[in-house]
């Protein structure tokens, strides 16, 4: 596939790894004094432990996965609304297959499904339209989640339902922005972060621009990165070598696919159909202001929250975890997830109690999937 | 889930719906080019996009990925440079060679 194999060459990987090397010593950082770089996206998380980067850089430098997944950050209230939603004998409840099996204070979705719910897993938004325009008897829901990168393919699919007068198709917004957290974190005390590896594909919507206030305002270097080994290397070199030379910018290594502006019309397509809720809940970092979207008034016949009056404003709203999850500090960063006590034994892949071991971006997981057995050598050792 | 993945876009399937036939690993998918479209959607065939859930989000730039390619090519010729820097100094630190073949 075009653009990358490039991007996974065995033998450039080793030049830059031998550069962070050499930028890690000249900034004297140490495994008891590393540098702490933060990747915010959950697909770089995911591609850290795919690859073994983690263990293939070199001891200063600790890697802080960031709340950059969606499925991750989302509270168990909004999995029960979306179960309340998908119980309706006739509503059709299309979603991304991630979304299954994060557990709810009742039942997760598949439990729903296993349950007698029609509940359809979906590759894209446009197959929920579909759906709705083949069962014009039935109410098709589609699970809108995910940040900036998913934002657009839904706004895009409710303007279309609105061309098409589809009055059986809405979507249950759960739409969320990645700079509103990031300026949570670091307004976070105890948090200790010295660079950010930037969204690839967030920022191929948004552009690199909402990123400058962590340069300008907290002095922290930030750069954007691709998904491939060689990508996020040579990002990670990027943030080490402004670490080394004192400087805070926003710098773009996945240009490629990034254009500085980001994409007029997907922007253009957010901003028609949603807009910020003042506040929304996350997962582990509780309510942060303006961190939500949710469907404009002028789109309403498209809302499955007034259309079904569930979801924020429907009530009190009751915020729950499970007991003894420890995800909300795994995920700012205070401990790893082998650290948390129910990694490995009363939450696992198959039995997941907390969001981070649902899904192959959150950090247990990928611990879990790619690391697993190296740290049971560790121990051994 | 912010997962997207390149292909190329093989030929135009609604041009008033703004949908293409992409090629993605040999399979060929459906997929939105609204947000890539450019007033001539002809011209978007032949072209490489990152497709995500379903929609061809940016058209990739060849000449970018040329840049960041270029920039880990550099890495590994300074590298080289630097390496032989680093024997050229070792050799020169070496105490003086008094043998002489004989």
């Amino acid at each position: 596939m075009r653009y990358v194999e490039e991007f996974r060459d065995p033998v450039a990987a080793q030049d830059v790894l031998r550069a962070i090397k050499d930028v890690v010593t000249e900034i004297g950082a140490t495994k008891e004094k590393p540098v702490h770089i933060m990747e915010i996206c959950g697909g770089h998380t995911h591609a850290i432990f795919r690859y073994g980067l983690d263990r293939l850089t070199p001891d200063g430098i600790e890697f802080i996965h960031g709340p950059g997944c969606p499925v991750c950050v989302l509270p168990m209230s909004r999995i029960d609304e979306c179960v309340e939603i998908a119980e309706r004998s006739e509503v059709i409840f299309a979603t991304f297959g991630d979304a299954m099996r994060v557990p709810g204070t009742r039942k997760s979705l598949m439990q729903a499904k296993a349950d007698g719910a029609d509940i359809r897993m979906v590759y894209s938004p446009l197959d929920a339209l579909e759906l709705a325009r083949r069962n014009p008897e039935r109410e098709v829901v589609f699970f809108g989640l995910g940040f900036e990168t998913t934002t657009p393919s839904t706004a895009l699919s409710i303007q279309q339902a609105a061309r098409e007068k589809l009055g059986n198709f809405s979507v249950f917004c759960n739409h969320i922005r990645v700079p509103p957290p990031i300026k949570a974190l670091l307004d976070d005390p105890y948090m200790i972060l010295d660079g950010f590896v930037g969204p690839g594909h967030v920022s191929m919507v948004i552009g690199t621009h909402p990123y400058d206030f962590i340069a300008d305002d907290y002095c922290k270097p930030i750069v954007v990165a691709g998904f491939e080994p060689l990508d996020l290397l040579q990002s990670v070199l990027m943030v080490l070598r402004q670490i080394r030379d004192g400087r805070a910018e926003v710098e773009n290594q996945y240009a490629r696919v990034v254009p500085e502006h980001g994409n007029p019309i997907s922007i253009a397509a957010i901003e028609d159909v949603y807009e910020p809720r003042p506040t929304f809940e996350w997962r582990g970092l509780g309510e942060i202001d303006a961190s939500g979207l949710r469907i404009r008034h002028a789109y309403q016949a498209y809302d499955a929250e007034e259309k079904f009056s569930v979801g924020y404003g429907a009530g009190p709203r009751l915020v729950t975890e499970p007991e003894g999850c420890a995800c909300g500090q795994v995920m700012t960063g205070r401990i790893k997830p082998l650290q948390c006590p129910q990694y490995g034994t009363g939450c696992t892949p198959e039995m997941p109690l907390g969001a981070l071991m649902v899904s192959s971006e959150g950090a247990c997981a990928a611990y879990y999937q790619y690391s697993a057995a190296d740290d049971v050598l560790e121990a051994a050792e | 889930m912010c997962l997207g993945i390149p292909g190329q876009i093989v030929e135009i399937t609604d041009a008033d719906r703004l949908m293409a036939m992409a090629d993605v690993s040999g399979v060929r998918r459906e997929v939105s080019v609204a947000c890539v479209a450019p007033a001539a959607l002809s011209d978007l065939v032949g072209e490489w996009a990152l497709i995500h859930v379903g929609f061809a989000m940016s058209i990739i730039d060849a000449d970018e990925a040329e840049k960041t390619l270029e920039a880990l090519r550099g890495l590994g010729e300074a590298q080289e440079t630097l390496e032989a820097m680093a024997q050229g100094d070792a050799a020169l630190a070496e105490s003086p060679v008094t043998e002489v073949m004989s």
